[in-house]
């Protein structure tokens, strides 16, 4: 089976105030599977929403972006505009972090969401659109979709919403969904049930999903495969499973240790220290400042992402091969 | 909403009140002799034509009366007798407010239009020469005074290259329409003489021009801003994110957010425009309450002055009260609440 999106060496760089330029993402290499969830997971400013807003060339102007991104063979990495358009909500849907500020506020829902398909389907008239916006909200469970689609944003709930521009990301029913941080903006228990609707619509649609998140307990329950990112790198790389019971990153270890654990204690780990701007990267491996069993090669020598154990790693020294030398 | 109206609606007579008052005092304060533009110099030695004269124009009587009695008059619609024209200032004022607000509403249409456009361009082309000339065209716009801009124009465009006709709202010797409305152009359409509708028109053109371009600048600054910002934020990316091409970005999801602020403005501009519009008709011989205003100011004709500020005033609440409106039904999130 081709890949449905595969990235290779993926960059992208920015530049400050004072012209210089700073690489922001240094080198990604992403597959995935038609039908497939990735989970992103790493802290802000790990580099998680560039790199898929590079693939639909949605990044701000001044981005420069190299290497390549694939969807169902296609380069999208310098793709036309008018190419790229014809994929963006046609074949590649986007869910973002904040709902109310990413839909337009003073048109109304179902208008937004009539447009997403008459921009690809020019035969189709408004009503039949609003029609099947309609259809949408009930796919996403939306109560009274009739009186819903003439509603304005504001007049939704948080979680609401977010399953209104889910709907609209469905709306012509797309190979990929991309959902950055989907959940971030909602109350705990709205979280869930957005969660929940994810991973009924990945069941019952079979659409790829690329699932961007800070948080590992959001991609714990529905993700076949995570990346770990951390400072424009992937740092491990793996099924779910395997990152989560066979770890070999010491930031994973730390992220997990961030999920709140089920075990009572209800203790919450976190990572010391904050993430580096990309304008003052540290040397070697940029974790090495915040990383507890830090060695001299860390500081001098980027690690490179390895097949280590279960999983794929970019360590100098892997906690499973610790691991072993402590059972030696 | 519309509970909102009406409390605007009920502050709205306690404002005249004060602008009635203010403009009472001022006439009062100021210095200079009404009775100058009453009497012939010659007779002003003469005490008894003198009292008869105050007598007769109510100047005799002490200030509170004089107060009491010109809010009584004024509640009638009784703004009393212009020195100057000798008749009621009710009536001057009547005649001369439809050339007033034609050429208000033309500049307006223009002025928006222009705005927009202008602001829409320079958005959608920002950081080329489409985004630098059209800037400069609204800058010049609100720079350039009005009487210079329309005073240059007039002699190039009509003196010189006779391309519209001069001042005045008809040739000299044309018979206005019918009169209904008082707005040469809908009565002209509705006597249904469309050669006469197109007269009126090239003469309403220019200056309508100069006043609209005065208040090009102030809209194109505000359009341009508001797209451009709107155009950097999350909606403008989701539509991106739809497929939805840059022009459709601008038009169908940035322009409605920039609505919002420019009806805040358009109040404001209306205000402007009034004001503007005294020296537009000065330059075009326009026949409206600027030009009266003009000679009204120059002769101290006190019932006049106090008019027209008394018409102004109100023109201005309800300019503001049309644009709270405006702005609380485009924005959806007030129009519920
Ligand atoms: N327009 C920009 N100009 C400069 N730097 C940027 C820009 N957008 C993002 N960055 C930088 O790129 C890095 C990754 O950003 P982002 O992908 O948004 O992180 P996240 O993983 O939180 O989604 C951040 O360090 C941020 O500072
Ligand atoms: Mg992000």
């Amino acid at each position: 089976m081709s890949p449905l999106l595969k990235t290779k060496d993926l960059r992208i760089e920015f530049r400050n105030d004072d012209g210089i330029w700073a690489e922001a993402l240094c080198g990604v290499d992403l597959s995935l599977d038609p039908g497939e969830v990735l989970g992103i997971v790493g802290e802000s400013g790990s580099g998680k929403s560039i790199a898929m807003m590079a693939l639909l060339q949605l990044l701000p102007r001044g981005a420069r972006v190299s290497g390549s991104a694939r969807f169902k063979g296609q380069e999208l990495i310098g793709m036309p505009p008018a190419r790229i358009r014809q994929l963006r909500g046609k074949s590649i849907g986007c869910v973002f972090q904040d709902p109310l500020s990413a839909f337009n506020s003073v048109l109304r829902i179902g208008d937004q969401i009539a447009e997403a398909i008459t921009l690809h389907d020019r035969s189709m008239s408004k009503r039949d659109a609003l029609k099947e916006a309609e259809r949408l909200f009930e796919l996403v469970a939306i109560p009274q979709p009739a009186k819903r689609i003439r509603q304005y944003p504001h007049e939704f709930s948080g979680g609401m919403r977010q399953r209104a521009m889910i709907a609209m990301a469905l709306a012509n029913r797309p190979e990929l969904l991309i959902a950055d941080e989907p959940t971030t903006a909602l109350d705990v228990t709205v979280q869930a049930q957005i969660l929940d609707l994810l991973r009924d619509l990945r069941k019952d649609l079979g659409i790829g999903m690329v699932l961007i998140t800070h948080d590992l307990g959001v991609v714990a329950g529905i993700a076949d495969k995570i990346a770990v990112m951390y400072g424009g790198r992937i740092v491990e790389r793996g099924t779910t499973d395997d990152v989560f019971y066979h770890t070999a990153h010491p930031y994973s270890a730390g992220l997990i240790g961030a999920v709140p654990s089920l075990d009572g204690t209800g203790k919450l780990q976190q990572i010391d220290g904050t993430p580096p701007s990309i304008f003052n990267r540290p040397s070697g491996c940029s974790f090495h400042p915040r990383c507890s069993q830090v060695e001299e090669i860390c500081r001098m020598q980027t690690p490179e992402l390895e097949s280590v154990g279960e999983t794929d790693c970019a360590c100098h020294l892997p906690l499973v091969t610790r691991d072993a030398k402590v059972a030696e | 909403m519309l509970a909102y109206i009406l409390r605007r609606l009920i502050s709205i007579p306690f404002l005249l009140l004060g602008v009635a008052s203010v403009s009472f005092l001022l006439s009062q304060m100021t210095k200079g002799d009404p009775l100058a533009a009453l009497v012939p110099e010659r007779m002003m030695s003469n005490p008894e034509i003198v009292a008869a004269v105050k007598a007769e124009w109510g100047l005799d009587q002490p200030l509170p009366i004089r107060y009491v009695r010109y809010l009584g008059n004024l509640l009638q619609g009784d703004m009393g007798t212009s020195f100057s024209t000798r008749r009621p200032v009710a009536l001057d004022i009547a005649e001369r407010l439809p050339a007033t607000l034609e050429l208000v509403i033309a500049a307006m249409i223009i002025g928006t239009f222009m705005g927009l456009a202008l602001g829409l361009l320079s958005a959608r082309f920002r950081g080329t020469i489409v985004d630098s000339v059209a800037r400069i065209f609204a800058l010049l716009g609100s720079s350039l005074p009005v009487f210079w801009s329309g005073l240059i124009l007039l002699y190039v465009l009509s003196v010189q290259l006779r391309i519209v006709p001069g001042t005045g709202r008809l040739p000299p010797r044309v018979q206005p329409p019918p009169d209904v409305t008082g707005f040469y152009t809908i009565d002209a359409l509705l006597a249904g003489n469309f050669p006469l509708f197109l007269q009126v028109l090239s003469h309403l053109a220019l200056p309508a021009f100069v006043l609209g371009w005065a208040v090009t600048g102030i809209i194109t600054r505000l359009v341009r801003s508001s797209l451009v910002e709107g155009l950097s934020l999350d909606y403008a990316r989701t539509a991106r994110a739809k497929g939805a091409p840059e022009r459709i970005v601008l038009i169908r999801h940035a322009l409605p957010n920039a609505m919002i602020p420019l009806l805040t403005i358009l109040g404001f501009t209306f205000a402007y425009l009034i004001t503007g519009a005294v020296l537009t008709e000065a330059i075009f011989s326009w026949p409206g309450i600027g030009s009266y205003a003009v000679r009204a100011a120059a002769s101290l004709d006190y019932p006049a002055i106090g008019g027209v500020t008394i018409v102004g005033a109100v023109a201005f609440l309800l300019a503001n009260l049309v644009t709270d409106i405006a702005y609380a039904w485009a924005n959806p999130r007030i129009k519920v609440h």
